[in-house]
């Protein structure tokens, strides 16, 4: 018989306002085993570790049960704190009674026999728990950044500094990512490129780092420390290790009318093209749906032009295997597509651009040398419309836009009126916002200084209807405070699409079996206290792949993903989960049910020796490999002989658990 | 609701990874739902063994709802792909014994959906009450 203490804590009053503590203790004292049971306003606070500890001792308990928050939150806390006091870490169980009882229900009555009951659940399961230890792994001593933008490169650059080999996988043929192709950068107005392409370069000379552009992830799987990742190396056309850059091909193709992804499609560029003078690797790639040589056999004049010899129009797509220690997900995020906008005349009209495109406008590499010009007669717009929240906080139209509210329109759009006003102080600059909102250092400083200093005209309402007239762009609005209508003739309107996670995000989290939210962005393992890590161990997330954010942010993020990846790798062992499964090798009848089942190859079979009445026999028996084995389960539900269980969660003890509930 | 209407008695099993998680953030909104629903917690709902499904309406329980990540999206890769089979075949037995097809369910729930758990949870335990107990699989031995 267990020597059982149960623990429950008020959380202030966010458990005691709604459940009697006092009575649920009480009424704990009477189930069986249970030889200590009390309260406390907080279990997890230093004192009542204590007090947990002094009743293990004074008490002489071998099982304990604490009624607090969500076993998610604090069980490991809980378990070094009953470790300490010198008991296997496995010989507790947390009853929910705060995320799932005291939070959810408003009826002190109610909420107090709900709370009992899962306490007996919690009893009834610890009476049925074995000590248990935990296996360790060897940890690979690498680690893998999907996506080279600046949150991939400062963590790349973060890893390696530490003395960790890492390796970016970039799906374009150019590190970089979204901040490559900005201007300027809010609230200081950094020249984006001034900051970015120096961390580029010193990701490209790290001798730690390995960059794979223009590749994607194949397929992972493994766990914490054992990662097996397949990178796909997508063919460019063009040998590497050979090409210097120089540019002669792109100068030389024929094939000049394709629109230029980076400029997005503002411009045009060759069929073998360099994204953009500072790409990182400076290597020419050829586009196989627009190289004549590709598609029908005909032209070869870039591999005529090559003093180096890298074109290699018989390059195929080619896969690595790898195995890395941690993963960073850095996949950043895009402007959603504006196809159904139609009241803004997106697609009827080159004068209805994106922030982005306008951010290339205004840019000095960009498709204008940075003169800002009508993309459709390339005259000087007077009159400039921005648009805020096109597709953001959308709660209504969930099929055409974001719920959410994209965080970095209000700082940029801020910045695209300032710094147009400040060009070309003739253009009268609107901006149309649902609020402005400017939290952040010398953020709302920023904002007034384009109201204020530059005389930006913000105007709080919406817009309602865009339409194209004699070169024109009729701007039909509200203005919420005058209480009027407005009709603006603007020469350009500037749309502030929201913006989503990348569309390789998906597929990504699905590889990783790492969660999402219902918007396909990330989600942490908590959203205040583990904001880097993924649910799922070992692999870590920085930047907008978990919710739109701002350059500062998405670097602290990665510095932040590089910390816990350091941390990760600086360890040589790995303790394992020990609640995996097992086979009780007697009543196993080596029929293959659970190999066949088991999603990491974890079961194997052996030859065993079974000393029977007529002698030792040799036998066919299932065996569990600790350290591959995840813990989910699956394997005891499909051995028809009950021979495979799952330690921690056996079947008895969720048996205990459906009693006690049930009783 | 009526004062005098059915308290039914759910279990729900919840994956830890998704449902649970799910069920947590619906705490952390103080999204309510009836105190009827009682989790247990296992690591995957590939974990649930029909037999536990059995036990609970065998020791009483009204309806038993098992909560697992979307499919696609479990966390060990598969399982919920073969909860989903097991629980076809389990269900037919049910409807073979003649339980009503509404005491037991499969709901994919994932760790953001709180709203998604709570309503879920409220839209059961009303279709239970309207059931009213459950006497088919009750044993009558396990009552007090």
């Amino acid at each position: 018989m267990q020597r059982i203490g149960v623990f429950v804590c008020w959380c202030g009053s966010n458990i005691a306002g709604t459940v009697d503590v006092q009575a649920v203790s009480d009424a704990l004292k009477n189930e069986p085993g249970v030889v200590f049971s009390t309260d406390y306003q907080y279990m997890c606070s230093k004192t009542g570790q204590d007090l947990i500890q002094d009743a293990i001792k004074a008490h002489d308990l071998t099982g304990v049960v604490i009624c607090s928050c969500s076993p998610r939150m604090h069980e490991a806390t809980f378990r070094k704190t009953v470790a300490a006091a010198g008991l296997n870490p496995y010989m507790l169980e947390v009853a929910n009674i705060r995320e799932q009882c005291s939070w959810v229900h408003k009826d002190i009555k109610t909420g107090t026999q709900k709370a009992i009951v899962l306490a007996r659940a919690a009893i009834a399961k610890v009476h049925l728990n074995a000590p248990l230890t935990p296996g360790e792994t060897p940890v690979t001593k690498r680690a893998l950044v999907i996506g080279g933008g600046i949150a991939g490169i400062q963590a790349a650059l973060d890893i390696a500094e530490a003395g960790f080999p890492v390796d970016i996988v970039e799906k374009k043929p150019t590190i970089g990512g979204k901040m490559a192709q900005l201007d300027k950068t809010f609230p200081t107005l950094d020249c984006a490129a001034c900051i970015l392409t120096p961390k580029m370069v010193d990701a490209a000379q790290n001798e730690n780092i390995r960059i794979f552009s223009y590749s994607e992830i194949a397929g992972i799987s493994g766990f914490v420390g054992n990662f097996s990742v397949q990178i796909k190396r997508k063919a460019r056309f063009v040998n590497e290790d050979l090409c210097t850059g120089c540019g002669a091909c792109v100068e030389k193709c024929p094939m000049k009318k394709v629109p230029n992804e980076f400029n997005l499609g503002m411009d045009n560029r060759s069929a073998v093209y360099i994204p953009f003078a500072q790409a990182v690797p400076k290597v020419a790639v050829i586009d196989p749906d627009a190289c004549n040589m590709l598609k029908n056999g005909k032209c070869g004049l870039c591999a005529k032009v090559c003093t180096a010899g890298a074109i290699d129009y018989k390059q195929r797509d080619e896969y690595i295997d790898e195995k890395y220690g941690a993963v960073v997900v850095a996949t950043g995020f895009e402007p959603i597509s504006l196809q159904k906008f139609d009241e803004y005349a997106y697609n009827s009209s080159k004068d209805v651009i994106t922030s982005l495109e306008f951010e290339r406008l205004t840019n000095a590499a960009g498709p204008t040398a940075g003169k800002l010009l009508r993309p459709s007669d390339g005259k000087h717009p007077e009159k400039i419309v921005f648009v805020q929240c096109v597709g953001s906080r959308c709660d209504g139209c969930s099929e055409k836009g974001k719920p959410y509210c994209s965080k970095i329109c209000c700082m940029y759009t801020a910045k695209h009126a300032m710094l147009t006003r400040d060009k070309y102080p003739d253009t009268e600059v609107y901006v149309f916002y649902i609020d402005v909102r400017t939290p952040g250092k010398n953020f709302d400083e920023f904002y007034r200084r384009a109201v204020e200093e530059y005389g930006v005209h913000y105007i709080k309402g919406a817009v309602g209807k865009v339409t194209p007239e004699n070169g024109k762009l009729l701007v039909q609005a509200s203005d919420l405070i005058d209480n009027k209508q407005l009709l603006i003739d603007a020469d350009l309107v500037v749309l502030a699409a929201a913006i989503e996670p990348d569309k390789s995000a998906r597929p990504l989290a699905t590889q990783l079996t790492a969660s999402m939210d219902t918007n396909d962005f990330f989600t942490e393992a908590h959203p205040k206290l583990r904001p880097v890590e993924s649910p799922t161990a070992g692999v870590f997330l920085a930047g907008a792949c978990k919710g739109p954010k701002d350059i500062p942010e998405t670097v602290s993020e990665a510095s932040a993903a590089a910390a816990k990846v350091i941390g990760l790798l600086v360890k040589n062992k790995l303790t394992g989960n020990p609640c995996v499964a097992s086979v009780d090798a007697l009543l196993c009848s080596g029929c293959s049910a659970c190999q066949n089942v088991c999603p990491y190859g974890a079961i194997t079979y052996e030859e065993k020796e079974f000393r029977m009445p007529d002698g030792v026999k040799m036998r066919r028996a299932a065996s569990v490999n600790p350290a591959v084995c995840q813990g989910c389960g699956c394997c005891t539900v499909a051995c028809p002989s009950g021979a495979a269980d799952l330690l921690g969660f056996t079947n008895r003890q969720i048996m205990a658990e459906v009693d006690a509930i049930c009783r | 609701m009526p004062i005098n209407e059915y308290k039914p008695l759910i279990v729900a099993f919840c994956c830890n990874w998704c449902s649970y998680a799910g069920a947590d953030l619906a705490g952390n909104n103080r999204a309510n739902y009836p105190c009827d629903v009682k989790i247990i917690r296992v690591p995957c709902s590939c974990r649930v063994n029909p037999m536990f499904i059995l036990k609970a309406f065998q020791r009483g329980a009204d309806g038993v709802i098992l909560c697992g990540c979307h499919p696609g999206d479990c966390h060990y890769t598969s399982g919920n792909y073969f909860t989903r089979r097991r629980m076809a075949v389990l269900f037919s037995l049910l409807d073979f014994f003649g339980i009503e097809r509404e005491r037991t369910r499969v709901e994919w729930i994932s760790a953001a959906e709180g709203a998604k758990f709570a309503a879920t949870m409220n839209e059961f335990t009303k279709t239970v009450a309207a059931l009213g107990e459950n006497r088919r699989l009750e044993d009558l031995r396990c009552k007090k």
